[in-house]
């Protein structure tokens, strides 16, 4: 099947506006800004069952209507910080397929009103940015940005905003926060940015990969986007397939093939041919499934995967395989945590530092079975407590590793 | 009013407004929900998650937006995770359980999280005592640590922030409070986090470091040991102090504080002072001090006060006996035959001017006022009235802030302007410059100076700011003497009244004056005068200076002191005027005393002795009272007898007494109880709120309209300039001068010019220059303000040189 997503892997040089143009590019934004009232481009989003792809699954339309038309001007904010461990689908688009990105941008914009959108990525991503703001150039000169487009009064312009190195400000309002300057720190919600955003300002924050797909969507409309997928989660996602496999990388699929086909048709199986031990589906983040044959067999949608205990997330699929204990797992996950806590809220800021000192000394063979309990413990203790989803993300790869994979926790352990 | 719902609370069913924080309304109903990062002063933030508790919320029918009933009651749900007290509004019908077993656990689950990373060296710690995480561990902390001592994470203990406030990086929980205090209510964000996670640091980004005149606030509101004052810093242990409420006395905002005592071996046994700590008035400084009111306490303990009354013999003064030096000082007032002077600043009490304005009527005599600033007698007519309440201003209410850095010269007013314009009140300064305040202004008009009174009567037939202040619901106007001397103060004020004369007496309505000193008002309210020519008046009289330093100030006045026939000075210090004086009588500071002191918002509050007499000064009304005896005028000397006679003969204090200055209210937000994490360690006030005076309409006596007089042009020739004067808040006055924990904010003499006329002087920014005006000449380093005009050269007040109103004066590059 011809990639959505991905669609340069198909089509050589669509990072470039003549090919890109050729090849269908931008007359969704322009059948949108200049035949679709913003209302009705928001329906065919929300009829097509988009859902965010960026982690949480939010449906897409949904969102872009609850922006406050009562509150102006709204903003749109490209979600481009990627930063979870085992993800690294956006930096392809945004390389590849950089106008379906920008385009999809742009008809978002032009559904909730706003007159400037900003792209958001991450420190390291400079070059990536440098080569936006080229395309954003090509953009302009072309007549797809600036003012009264397409002999309408809609204007837009794009911004690109490097963050500074924080897994936070991947948190939409972290990353808000950064935008205007402030230190990348999660607000309180409610409210959320559709009522109070960048600047105080409605906005919508989608990821890149979410808002890739809207240009095609327009272009075929919901009900073709909708028959792709399965019936929960519409639509193909780009799986970024990391661990013990023969071939890691990211892989356009739809919703609901099964583990077992991504790891083993596309991934080329496991390195030495050994068996499948555990999958984190949402990257660091992620509840450690069990890779038993059922497992493996699960469609990757947003409900299947939480019948297995895990989350499908941003579907960054981390393969582990025997080889692999999962005390060293968690120790490395919560070494991250504890890095990338942002410090505001007292249970991830203090708990993932305490439990960075239990994994170090479980994983290095210090550790005695109450250093286990006590591991699992303060996890527990951070659930459902911090201010943002880092610190309970946090907790989800100890609490699991200990729960599904005792033996790797015993065998380390002195009793 | 907003809405009310009801909800229930720990079992306890109460009403309150919809959309007040779960915390708050447990508060009001005395229930304690345990915080650390909230404050009710401050916007909510949810960051230390200590006030989790679990919320329910009665589950409605879709169909009929009725509640689902379960035996006649509302079904509650109640939510999966705890929710944050501190950032939860109630709504109708919410169940809130915060004493829950599972509200509980996680209450100390978050205690036992910031106890991981907390040195717990309560032993050596400042705010052992009085400590919101020692006293939160005591109820919720586990018994025994799960983490291991080796584990912690160690940070520097002594980091000083600026040289008043000092950090412990270890003790801090990260709560934000101190950062969203310069923020949000100080205005002025000079310190922050830095780096992230176990590693986040407080900071400050300026240099010098916390450079704020409000940073003594943050240490009160730490909920922990982390930021101590370098005055307090191992000072004492906070159960050893004894409390005394008192009134600030370095300005006429009359802030309510407390001074802590304890008797001192390193002070040969003596009670001294440890801190001062701000008591809360929500009138009139709600919970906080600017920092020259919680440090500038120590000039009362320096050791070169004047112990012992001295007389001038064979041309020396020499130490003498009360009796005699009051009898001489009695003798020669009597005998001046009504040639007498009583000089007298506002730095004195109420009790104090009375008694002198006594004695100067019993002799015939003129009571004169030591200041700069006029217009005293129209604040007293048209100041604002009984209940007025910056912390109520907003929508609706506009500030007029005419001649005046507020900054400088009332800190505690400009941040509550500054709250006021946050809530909706239209703020307008108007001066010759720049000030702290525009920031937070909705209008700035600049005038050249000397434009003054034109500008303020201008105002009106100016579009939207004149419609600002004609349709205000409120109007409070405050004048100052911001590049403004006594006649151009009078004149400002003559014009500041015509804006609010109609509105007299009425709640947060009226003309405040921003005096130099605490009590100016007061002095005026009980008939002390200024003269613009002082030295005549001196020249040939019986003087009798008191708290006031005429020939420290100016060589003129020195001139003309040395003239007078007789002088008697009654001070703290050996002042300049004290050497000249043929009497010197020790005065106690007003630590050691009883009294009152009348605010700028005329709300007389009352002060008590905090610690013993130093050496054998006695308290100012006393020492007049024995001065008139001896001259055969009768009055009394007890500060409450003083009082009662105060009362009954100026009008304005009719109907007060001390026990009336001594009432108190419940006041929101509840503070200084038994629940210090909630308010800080600000101070409940128990000893009194103080009291109007009556207001001129109360009074029954219609306003007359303010005259205007005529000001002389000051107008520097080619080559000269236009010397102004300002107000500096760490000046080298003599409250400031001799505490020396503010020795280093005073600075050098400075001079403040237009770049471009800096360079035209050939002169840059930090080099000296040579300024000459009153006789004087003196040398002053350049600062350079673009918003000052370029004939003009902007002088501090009491830096030394003598400039009580703008003067023309020289300036050559050194």
């Amino acid at each position: 099947m011809a990639h959505i997503i991905l669609r340069h892997r198909d089509i050589p040089e669509l990072n470039t506006l003549p090919v890109y143009q050729r090849n269908g590019g931008f007359a969704a934004f322009k059948k949108a800004v200049t035949g679709m009232k913003p209302e009705e481009v928001t329906a065919v989003v929300k009829n097509s069952g988009l859902r965010g792809r960026g982690g949480a699954g939010f449906p897409t339309g949904m969102k872009w209507g609850f922006m406050d038309n009562n509150n102006w001007p709204h903003y749109v904010v490209a979600n481009a910080d990627e930063s979870e461990p085992g993800t690294f689908k956006d930096r392809e688009i945004m390389e590849g397929n950089p106008f379906q990105f920008l385009e999809g941008v742009a008809i978002a914009s032009y559904a909730v009103g706003a007159n400037a959108a900003y792209v958001y990525l991450r420190g390291e991503f400079w070059q990536v940015a440098a080569f936006l703001d080229q395309k954003i150039e090509e953009m302009e000169q072309a007549g797809f940005l600036g003012d009264k487009l397409f002999g309408t009064d809609y204007s837009l312009r794009i911004y690109t905003h490097l963050g500074a190195g924080a897994y936070i400000c991947g948190e939409e309002t972290a990353l808000l926060e950064s935008i205007e300057g402030k230190r990348g720190q999660p607000r309180l919600r409610p409210p959320f940015p559709p009522s109070f955003g960048l600047y105080g300002k409605p906005t919508v924050v989608n990821n890149v990969e979410t808002l890739t797909n809207v240009p095609l969507i327009l272009e075929n409309d919901a009900d073709w986007y909708k028959s792709l997928g399965t019936a929960d989660s519409a639509g193909v996602k780009v799986f970024s397939l990391s661990g013990r496999v023969k071939k890691p990388g990211n892989y356009e699929l739809p919703f609901g093939t099964t583990f077992r086909e991504l790891i083993y048709t596309h991934g080329g199986g496991i390195i030495d041919d050994r068996p499948v031990k555990g999958i984190m589906a949402a990257g660091a983040s992620s509840s450690i499934i069990v890779a038993d044959e059922k497992a493996l067999d699960t469609p990757m949608d947003y409900a299947s995967v939480r019948t297995l205990g895990g989350d499908l997330g941003s579907a960054s699929v981390i393969v582990l395989d025997d080889t692999i204990g999962i005390d060293w797992v968690v120790n490395k996950t919560i070494h991250f945590f504890k890095h990338e806590s942002c410090g505001k809220c007292t249970p991830c800021r203090e708990g993932n530092y305490w439990m960075q000192h239990l994994t170090e000394r479980i994983h290095s063979g210090q550790g005695d079975a109450s250093d286990v309990e006590l591991l699992n413990s303060v996890a527990r203790q951070m659930q459902g407590k911090c201010l943002c989803a880092l610190g309970e993300f946090a907790t989800m790869a100890v609490v699991t590793g200990i729960e599904r994979f005792p033996e790797d926790f015993s065998v380390k352990t002195r009793v | 009013m907003r809405k009310q719902v009801r909800l229930t609370i720990d079992d306890r069913q109460i009403t309150a407004p919809a959309g007040t924080l779960i915390v708050n309304a447990a508060k009001q109903i005395g229930i304690d929900i345990p915080v650390f990062c909230y404050h009710p002063k401050m916007e909510p933030v949810g960051m230390c998650r200590m006030c989790l508790v679990e919320v329910g919320r009665p589950i409605i029918d879709r169909n009929t937006g009725q509640p689902v009933l379960e035996d006649g009651q509302p079904k509650i749900q109640f939510g999966p995770k705890l929710e944050t007290a501190c950032t939860t509004p109630v709504s109708e019908g919410m169940v809130v359980r915060g004493m829950s077993e599972k509200a509980k656990a996680g209450q100390n689950e978050i205690v036992e999280f910031l106890l991981t990373s907390h040195p717990l060296d309560c032993p050596i710690c400042d705010k052992g005592g009085e400590c919101p995480l020692q006293n939160l561990t005591m109820e919720h902390g586990p018994g025994k640590s799960r983490f291991l001592y080796d584990e912690k994470f160690h940070l520097e203990k002594r980091v000083p922030l600026g040289d008043l406030i000092f950090l412990d990086r270890e003790r801090c929980i990260q709560c934000a409070r101190c950062i969203r205090f310069q923020d949000e209510i100080a205005g002025e964000p000079v310190i922050g986090f830095y780096n992230r996670g176990r590693a986040t640091d407080i900071v400050t980004y300026t240099d010098p470091g916390f450079d704020s005149v409000f940073s003594g606030n943050t240490t009160d509101i730490c909920p922990v040991g982390a930021l101590t004052t370098s005055d307090f810093r191992f000072g004492a242990r906070t159960w050893e102090l004894k409390s005394t409420a008192s009134v600030c006395g370095q300005c006429p905002v009359g802030c309510n504080i407390v001074f802590n005592t304890r008797r001192e071996a390193k002070a040969d046994g003596r009670i001294v002072i440890k801190r001062v700590m701000p008591r809360q008035n929500e009138q009139v400084n709600e919970i906080w001090l600017c920092d020259k009111g919680r440090f500038a306490y120590h000039y009362t303990e320096n050791g070169a006060r004047l112990s012992r009354p001295l007389v001038k013999k064979n041309g020396k003064l020499e130490a003498s006996s009360w009796d005699e030096a009051a009898a001489i000082a009695g003798g020669k007032l009597r005998s001046a035959d009504g040639e007498v002077v009583v000089l007298a600043s506002g730095r004195l009490s109420n009790e104090d001017l009375f008694n002198l304005k006594s004695l100067a009527d019993g002799l015939g005599g003129k009571a004169l006022l030591y200041t700069q600033m006029g217009g005293g007698d129209l604040t007293a007519r048209f100041g604002v009235g009984a209940g007025t309440n910056f912390g109520e201003m907003g929508a609706g209410t506009t500030i007029l802030v005419a001649a005046s850095d507020l900054y400088n010269e009332a800190p505690v007013w400009h941040l509550r302007v500054k709250g006021a314009a946050k809530r909706g009140a239209t703020v307008i300064v108007a001066n010759g410059r720049e000030t702290k305040l525009d920031a937070f202004a909705k209008y700035v008009v600049r005038y050249a100076y000397g434009d003054e009174v034109e500008t303020i009567n201008g105002l009106q037939q100016k579009e939207k700011i004149g419609e600002a202040i004609t349709s205000a619901e409120n109007l409070v106007v405050l004048f100052g003497s911001d590049g403004l001397g006594l006649n151009g103060t009078s004149n400002l004020a003559a014009a500041c009244a015509e804006l609010v004369q109609g509105r007299a007496g009425k709640p947060n309505n009226g003309l405040i004056g921003v005096w130099p000193k605490a009590n100016d008002q007061g002095a005026w309210e009980i008939g002390f005068r200024p003269t613009d020519d002082l030295s005549s008046e001196l020249k040939g009289k019986t003087v009798y200076v008191v708290a006031a330093d005429p020939a420290g100030d100016d060589p003129q006045l020195a001139a003309a002191l040395k003239e007078a026939k007789f002088v008697i000075a009654q001070e703290l210090f050996q002042t300049a005027t004290a050497d000249l004086a043929d009497v010197v009588l020790p005065a106690q500071a007003y630590t050691e005393r009883d009294g009152s002191f009348t605010s700028g918002e005329r709300r007389a509050q009352r002060f008590y002795a905090a610690v013993p007499a130093f050496g054998e000064s006695q308290a100012d009304y006393a020492i007049t009272a024995l001065v008139a005896d001896a001259a055969g005028v009768e009055l009394a000397d007890s500060a409450g007898q003083v009082f009662e006679n105060l009362v009954v003969t100026v009008e304005a204090f009719a109907g007060l007494t001390y026990e009336i200055l001594a009432e108190t209210a419940e006041q929101w937000p509840v503070v200084g109880r038994g629940d210090m994490y909630y308010g800080g360690t600000t101070y409940e006030n128990t000893r009194g709120l103080g009291a109007h005076l009556v207001g001129w309409g109360e009074r029954g006596e219609t306003a007359s309209r303010p005259r205007v007089q005529e000001e002389t042009e000051l107008r520097p020739k080619e080559g000269q300039w236009l010397a102004v004067p300002v107000t500096k808040l760490y000046d080298q006055g003599l409250t400031v001068r001799s505490s020396k924990l503010l020795e280093s904010h005073i600075g050098a003499a400075t001079v403040t010019l237009h770049p471009e006329a800096a360079k035209r002087l050939g002169a840059g920014a930090g080099e000296l220059v040579e300024i000459s005006l009153n006789g004087t000449t003196a040398q002053v380093s350049v600062l350079l303000d673009e918003t000052v005009s370029a004939s003009v050269a902007l002088l501090p007040r009491g830096m030394g040189l003598p400039i009580s109103g703008p003067v023309v004066a020289g300036l050559k590059k050194v």
